[in-house]
């Protein structure tokens, strides 16, 4: 109940082709998370899933089912919209009610399922408001109350916290994890952010330019990237790149190697340079460093760091923490 | 407009303004006064501005003379009535230019806008002619039809302006919800769209309402709207100024008020959202 | 938002408008066009016959053709220079933080909702009228001899009469372009040392041009229909001197019953609106783009 598999899906809109012959397998039950920088057709992919775009080419199925022409109401999928889209004009439980009546359910029914709905959200006192009486965080709880009820095999999310502020955003992603946790569905997920994806999924997508780059759980693309774009997409502050001499000493076109693992050392180390900009957060601290040689890195170092800029660092690498890559980028 | 505004340019703003305005509504002004007074006083030298007796004969003699309500209600239906009829038409239309746009749209509602720019007279004769001939002349029918057809393009134009500033996203949650396309744009388009669908009304009814020239050519009596039975009185025999005040006022006050209403939505309905 | 589902229902909703008005263009026009070939009139059934372009020749070459083309542009031309430039002035009046402004402004857009058989009704009688019009009472007031509008002055009193009830609509459109410039856009000229006038000249009016283009497209277009209150003052004379090319295509058609003279009329009516509609359509379009 609720897997969902790709085969060869493509999709152009005229010319532009935003989404080219692309195979996935998503397991009932997954928390899966599309991740890529803005443009690069998350959204596009998943409305592909929901029914709202017809595909160019390929299948799409459900359990095994090929959906590929079914319009969107039958194939059981509920969406988060990132504007949440709300019906304006009805009150939440009007809105949280909507895909039921659609659906023909009856009275009790509706008001016992929109009951539950609200009490899993938190928003049992709101129910007779208007969206435009919500906040943000409230509103996109409605929008996933909205989805709940139709008990879906799966839920898409479209970016659905990108409107929220950054508190918020974390405590609402808590509540996603929590609540995928509570009731065991499929959950596709798009965001630009990797942190969510990191946060959230039990496997990300990595897509760029309409392809996928790479497919794994969330530490296996920070430990494994497979290019040079997963690499710099996963892991914040971005694994720092260096190619040119040093590379070629290990027999790659390019290295990369993220600022955590980087050992600083005011006396000695593989590399020397010369702090450029020192952000001091408390809990770690990162410093850019021109390298002699080499140009900038980025550092994270694990609580206070005394230094100031333009001081000398010396910079050594942790064994076995740098990544290789060929000419096409490729991991070595 | 952080600034205070000196008290001195305030005043002579507010002197200038009333001055200009009160020159510019003098004549519907005069029109309702005149309605009040008798034929004899209508038109005595000095005019009388207010202090004259004051009578409703007028609106008494308009009725009983010439069946006035008859007309009155003319109006009412052929503009409510065709508006009523283009807004039928025009919501789907306006809904598939709107949320479904191929790469025609944009031409197609260009072309529907420049049938608004035919003027009528390219079309008087084969329209005067198909109407006689059907027997459609002085009738209700064939009149709101025409001017269905006329504002339709007007129709259309202001509900897709308003339709496109809703979000698409609304409508495909709508459908992800199960909707079929009819409950879509009954349940949740069309409750978006009241105010915008409102003020099309408000402005269509106003164009109707004040269209002329089909209804002097195609009417002659039993259908006559208010704009083709007051054209009656520019008979040169006898002056009824008094009269005619009575009925203009009648014919024009209701549509005043609801122009005074419609104001923000005239500029975006008559510059087809070329200024908003 | 675009799968075949729905582009097919799209496609279904928007037939019936597109039919309609497809019909309304096409067949009528169609059948004016087929008119004006024929010597076709209304008063001798039966003796239709093919004259080519004798119609367009005899329409063309009728010197009311020609009064009635000057008559149309002074008409057209009049009212677009009071229009425009009193909506300008009424709009930066209006624009301007007075007591009861709002009120004002309701005063200044009523003529628009004023039918054009009442105002021209209004104006010829109770206003022009020479013995017992207002301004005749005025004229002799201030003891000069009043005006015969109607007689001496029979196009200039329709382009008056016209002028005031298009003026609001000038005014509302000006108004509104004015109140959408950025008033930061204005301060920041301030602060650049612009003066009231520079600042009305290089920031405003500039800001100005597309809307006044499009008061005096939209304009044009209703202008040049200009019927009732013709009909209900004038008739069109005295003479010729108040017909217009849409008068004048009436009365060969409903007054002589000429039905090839008039279609040829109305064909050549068309044309003219048509060099309008052309350059409004593009702006509109280009306004679509966005
Ligand atoms: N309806 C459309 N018509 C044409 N191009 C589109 C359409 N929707 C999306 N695109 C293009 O497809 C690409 C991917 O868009 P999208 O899937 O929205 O990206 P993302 O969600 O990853 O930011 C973009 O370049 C966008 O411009
Ligand atoms: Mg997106």
């Amino acid at each position: 109940m609720g897997s969902i598999r790709l085969e060869n899906v493509s999709k152009s809109f005229g010319e532009a082709q935003v989404i080219s012959a692309l195979d996935l397998d998503i397991e009932d039950g997954a928390f899966v998370v599309f991740v890529g920088p803005s443009g690069c057709g998350k959204s596009t992919l998943l409305r592909l899933i929901a029914g709202l775009e017809d595909v160019s080419g390929g299948r799409i199925l459900i359990d095994g089912k090929d959906v590929t022409t079914t319009p969107p109401a039958r194939r059981r999928l509920a969406m988060v919209f990132q504007s949440y889209a709300l019906y304006p004009h009805m009150s939440v439980r009007g809105n949280i009610a909507f895909p039921l009546k659609m659906a023909g359910a009856g009275r009790e029914e509706i008001e016992r399922k929109v009951k539950d709905a609200a009490r899993i959200l938190n928003l049992e006192e709101y129910l007779d408001r208007k969206p435009r009486q919500l906040s943000g965080g409230q509103r996109q709880r409605v929008a996933i109350g909205r989805a709940i009820v139709r008990e879906p095999t799966a839920f898409l999310f479209d970016e659905p916290l990108s409107n929220l502020d950054a508190a918020l955003r974390v405590a609402m992603r808590l509540e996603i994890t929590q609540l995928h946790q509570k009731l065991k569905r499929t959950m596709i997920y798009v965001t630009h952010d990797q942190v969510e994806a990191m946060t959230m999924a039990d496997k990300i997508v990595v897509l760029n330019g309409g392809r996928i780059e790479q497919v794994g759980s969330p530490l296996e693309l920070y430990r494994n990237p497979r290019n040079l774009f997963v690499a710099g997409f996963i892991g914040s502050p971005r694994m720092n790149f260096i190619d040119g001499a040093e590379a070629k000493k290990l027999g790659a076109a390019t290295i990369g190697i993220r600022p955590e693992h980087l050992r600083l050392s005011a006396t000695e180390g593989l590399w020397k340079g010369r702090v450029d900009v020192a952000e001091h957060l408390g809990s770690d601290t990162f410093l850019h460093i021109e390298m002699d040689g080499i140009g900038p890195l980025t550092a994270r170092i694990g609580g206070e760091f005394p230094v100031r800029v333009g001081d000398t660092v010396h910079v050594t690498p942790e064994d076995g923490k740098i990544h290789r890559f060929d000419e096409k980028g490729l991991a070595l | 407009m952080a600034r205070a505004i000196s008290t001195r340019r305030k005043v002579t703003f507010t002197i200038l303004g009333w001055t200009i305005g009160f020159l510019i509504f003098f004549p519907v002004l005069w029109t309702v006064l005149t309605s009040f007074k008798t034929e004899g006083t209508a038109i005595a030298t000095p005019p009388q501005f207010l202090f004259f007796d004051w009578t409703m004969e007028n609106y008494v003699a308009v009725q009983n003379r010439s069946n006035y309500m008859r007309h009155m209600s003319n109006s009412i239906v052929i503009s409510v009535g065709s508006t009523l009829i283009g807004l039928l038409v025009a919501i789907p239309a306006a809904w598939a230019m709107a949320f479904s746009p191929t790469k025609r749209t944009k031409d197609v509602l260009l072309w529907m806008l420049s049938t608004k720019m035919l003027p009528a007279v390219g079309v008087l004769v084969p329209i005067y002619l198909i109407f006689r001939d059907w027997s459609l002349l002085d009738g209700l029918a064939g009149l709101t039809a025409v001017l269905t057809l006329i504002n339709l393009p007007i129709i259309v134009w202001m509900l897709y302006t308003y339709f496109r500033e809703i979000p698409g996203e609304i409508l495909e949650a709508a459908r992800m919800d199960g909707a079929s396309l009819a409950k879509e744009i009954v349940y949740v388009l069309t409750p978006m769209a009241v105010p915008g669908i409102a003020s099309t009304m408000l402005l269509n009814i106003i164009l109707a309402w004040n269209e002329a020239f089909w209804s002097l050519n195609l009417t002659a009596s039993r259908a006559a709207p208010l704009t083709a039975f007051i054209a009656a009185y520019s008979s040169p025999e006898g002056l009824f100024w008094a009269k005619l005040s009575a009925a203009s006022t009648l014919a024009i006050a209701p549509i005043l008020v609801l122009g005074w209403f419609a104001q923000r939505q005239l500029v975006r309905g008559l510059t087809f959202g070329a200024v908003k | 938002m675009a799968t075949l589902h729905t582009r097919a229902s799209a496609r279904l909703m928007m037939t019936p408008a597109v039919v309609l008005l497809l019909a309304w263009m096409i067949v009528p026009l169609g059948m004016t066009l087929y008119f004006s070939l024929l010597r076709y009139n209304l008063l001798m059934p039966g003796m239709e016959e093919w004259t080519g372009l004798d119609n367009y020749t005899y329409f063309l070459t009728d010197p009311a053709f020609t009064a009635a083309l000057v008559n149309t542009l002074l008409l057209v031309g009049g009212v677009l220079l009071i229009t425009v430039v009193g909506g300008l002035l009424l709009a930066l009046m209006l624009d301007q933080p007075f007591w009861g402004s709002g009120l004002v402004r309701l005063l200044v857009i009523a003529p628009f909702f004023v039918m054009p058989t009442v105002s021209a009704l209004v104006w010829k009688n109770m206003l022009m009228h020479p013995v017992n019009g207002l301004f005749a009472w005025l004229a002799r007031l201030f003891g000069l001899r009043p005006v015969d509008w109607f007689a001496d002055l029979p196009l200039f009193s329709i382009i008056l009469i016209v002028a005031w009830q298009w003026l609001p609509f000038a005014t509302l459109i000006l108004l509104t372009a004015l109140q959408s410039l950025d008033e930061e856009q204005k301060e920041a000229a301030e602060m650049d040392g612009a003066g009231a006038a520079s600042r009305f000249i290089y920031i405003v009016l500039p800001h100005l041009a597309r809307a006044i283009t499009v008061v005096i497209l939209i304009e044009t277009i209703f202008l040049l229909s200009v019927f009732a209150e013709i009909l209900v003052t004038t008739n069109g004379g005295p003479g010729v001197q108040t017909t217009t090319i849409t008068y004048l295509v009436y009365m060969q058609a409903l007054l002589q019953f000429d039905v090839g003279g008039a279609s040829a009329g109305g064909i050549i009516a068309v044309i003219l609106a048509n060099i309008v509609a052309i350059f409004l359509i593009r702006l509109i379009g280009r306004n679509l783009d966005r």
